[in-house]
């Protein structure tokens, strides 16, 4: 990836609340939930708010680290193992009960979610996000 | 291929040839044009040059919906990649073997996916041919080299997409020295078609639109080589990696041979490897010298914020700019600088570079633990003649003056000639309006227009190496051609000309694309 700041926060923001809200209906009937599939929604959209809004602060500072790289760029390598510090990260907000609206999620649904939402957005963003939106990569991933 | 017999021939007059008077005058009207008996040959818009510049732009306009009757491309080539194809041969890039270029620079998918190495995975024909390629694009360059595509491979899909666009079609063959503005508007681009094949020595394509992608002015050669050549003739001794020199390897296979080696870039590592690989396969017993002008020996940089990586000599990087240039941070800091920041920056930038790839790594360590590949640092005072047919370099270095008899001498410096040395360029400096941008290429806007140049409500774009200098760095890569293309594209939309490539537009050309389908 070959972004600006600014083109990262908006990829942020677009992809979540596109790939990552079709991703999240799509799988929530199917994770290992008890109680009504509503309340299994009302965890999972709540998990995906929160990716996005820590997410933005991660950004922060992948940028900041992006400046020690000569080549001021970010490698697709570091899109998706990022997963892992920004996954642990609402793990621990989960368990502390810091999502606002999220009781107790069992890991396994936690997991299967998160893991899900990040593989297809991370896809997306490193091949086919290129074809509707063809000034994207070269504007630093701006999208307005 | 178009031969321009629908050319009308208007009042003529004249022999069909330019005259003084057409010369020496910057502004053209109908009535000169005719006068001279040169015919008219009207098109919208007019592509100079026939390489992966002009091809990638005609791509661009025929998915925003140019029909190819609109389009005219002038050229002596037979093909987009024709040129490239030959610099990448002779500097030992043969179609098996991998360029230095992204995954997804494609100049034959405007979108760049799928990307070359998705699509070598889907069409391998083992399981670690379809592993391999998709793993080294997930862990480039922090666990393994970047992914680069063969040469044959990209040949090959650009073929495929001039088909698919028709490009043969909008093809007129002939050479472009002089392109001049029209009254009234637009401009006359002069075309000499190949001898006997048209009436007249002249044909004048009058268009509103005009796009130069010339390609390299020219060759230039280190000076203390080029002397050398011009006092001793001999052009077999001293060679440059960008001309054919197949000779020198093939007479180190018959006859072992000290060989130095000039230059720290991409083309010196390629000379260097075939004639290490000639070593290992072949039985070759070559000494190779390696010169570099200015040696680096570790990372470097002006701040801990922008330091590349170096050592052995060579500044490393993947591709022949930091990869931000092509749409990241460094595409957007460079776009808005002007003057003399913006020449400073590229300076930062540039300099001779190379990647760092672990195949070269270890063959120049076997070279250098066996003995036979030594390096030097200095400057080169003079070639001269030695004994026995020997070329003899002195070299200046740290620790006094050096003599080194070598059979062979390869200039892998890759130096690039003046953009007047390009008759078409030089025109354009003299009688077109264009000047030059803070590091002496053409000055082009961030759309890509020829700074000076405009014509009443024509314009004239140029992308390719003659605009390095301008608002974004990388104009001579195949993403750098496609990005000139998109801001033309964009411009010549907003004109009115072509349709605006928003998303409907583009997931359908991409859906076309992926169906091969000809439009």
């Amino acid at each position: 990836m070959l972004v600006t700041l600014g083109g990262r926060i908006q990829t942020r923001i677009f992809i979540l609340l596109t790939v990552g809200l079709l991703v999240t209906l799509v799988v929530t009937p199917f994770l290992p939930a008890r109680g009504p599939l509503g309340s299994a929604y009302g965890v999972t959209l709540r998990v995906l708010v929160a990716v996005l809004v820590l997410g933005v602060l991660w950004e922060l500072l992948y940028h900041g680290l992006q400046q020690f790289r000569w080549e001021k760029d970010w490698p697709t390598f570091f899109g998706l193992i990022t997963a892992v510090n920004e996954g642990l990260l609402i793990w621990l907000a989960l368990t502390f009960g810091l999502v606002p609206g999220v009781g107790e999620v069992p890991g396994i649904t936690f997991l299967l979610d998160f893991t899900a939402v990040w593989l297809i957005t991370w896809l997306c963003v490193n091949g086919p996000m290129r074809v509707p939106f063809i000034h994207w990569r070269f504007r630093g991933g701006r999208l307005i | 291929m178009l031969t321009p017999h629908g050319a009308r021939q208007q009042a003529s007059r004249g022999d069909g040839d330019l005259t003084p008077a057409l010369i020496d005058t910057d502004v053209w009207t109908d009535e000169m044009v005719a006068g001279a008996g040169i015919p008219i040959v009207d098109s919208p818009i007019v592509m100079i040059g026939g390489g992966i510049g002009s091809f990638v732009t005609t791509d661009y306009l025929r998915i925003c919906g140019v029909p190819t009757t609109a389009i005219r491309v002038l050229t002596t080539l037979d093909f987009p990649w024709q040129t490239y194809q030959f610099l990448t041969r002779v500097s030992q890039i043969p179609a098996n073997e991998r360029l230095r270029s992204d995954s997804a620079s494609r100049p034959d998918n405007i979108w760049g996916f799928p990307s070359y190495a998705v699509e070598e995975a889907l069409t391998a024909k083992s399981l670690q041919g379809f592993i391999a390629p998709l793993l080294q694009v997930l862990v480039e360059p922090i666990f393994t080299d970047y992914y680069t595509p063969r040469a044959g491979h990209v040949f090959q899909a650009m073929q495929r997409e001039s088909e698919r666009i028709r490009y043969p079609e909008m093809v007129v063959k002939g050479q472009v020295r002089i392109v001049r503005r029209r009254a009234g508007g637009g401009y006359f681009s002069v075309l000499t078609p190949p001898e006997g094949s048209t009436q007249t020595k002249r044909i004048a394509y009058r268009s509103q639109y005009v796009h130069v992608a010339v390609g390299y002015p020219g060759l230039k050669f280190l000076p203390d080589l080029q002397g050398y050549r011009e006092r001793h003739g001999d052009h077999s001794r001293v060679v440059n990696a960008y001309e054919p020199h197949e000779h020198v390897y093939e007479q180190l296979l018959r006859q072992p041979g000290t060989v130095v080696v000039r230059g720290g870039g991409i083309v010196a590592s390629r000379v260097l490897q075939r004639l290490m690989e000639d070593r290992f396969n072949k039985g070759a017993q070559t000494q190779i010298v390696h010169i570099f002008r200015t040696f680096i020996t570790g990372s470097h940089g002006p701040s801990m914020f922008m330091r590349r990586r170096g050592g052995d000599g060579w500044a490393y990087q993947g591709f022949n700019y930091p990869k931000s240039v092509w749409g990241g941070q460094l595409k957007a800091r460079m776009r808005k600088l002007e003057g003399a920041e913006r020449a400073a920056l590229y300076k930062v930038m540039g300099g001779t570079n190379t990647p760092k790839r672990k195949l070269w790594q270890n063959q120049m360590a076997q070279g250098r633990r066996e003995g036979w590949y030594h390096t030097y640092a200095g400057e080169v005072e003079q070639i001269m003649p030695g004994d026995g047919g020997a070329v003899v370099t002195r070299v200046r270095t740290a620790g006094g003056a050096l003599e080194i008899p070598a059979a062979y001498i390869i200039d892998g410096t890759g130096l690039e000639a003046d953009i007047s040395e390009h008759r078409l360029l030089a025109d354009l400096l003299q009688h077109g309006g264009a000047g030059r941008n803070p590091i002496g290429r053409l000055d082009v806007e961030r759309t890509f227009e020829v700074r000076g140049t405009r014509s009443g409500a024509g314009v004239m774009y140029a992308s390719g190496t003659a605009t390095l200098g301008g608002y974004f760095p990388g104009v001579d890569t195949f993403l750098g051609l496609q990005i000139a293309a998109q801001e033309i594209c964009d411009d010549l939309a907003a004109r009115g000309f072509s349709k605006r490539l928003g998303i409907g537009r583009s997931v359908s050309g991409w859906l076309k694309w992926a169906r091969n389908r000809r439009i």
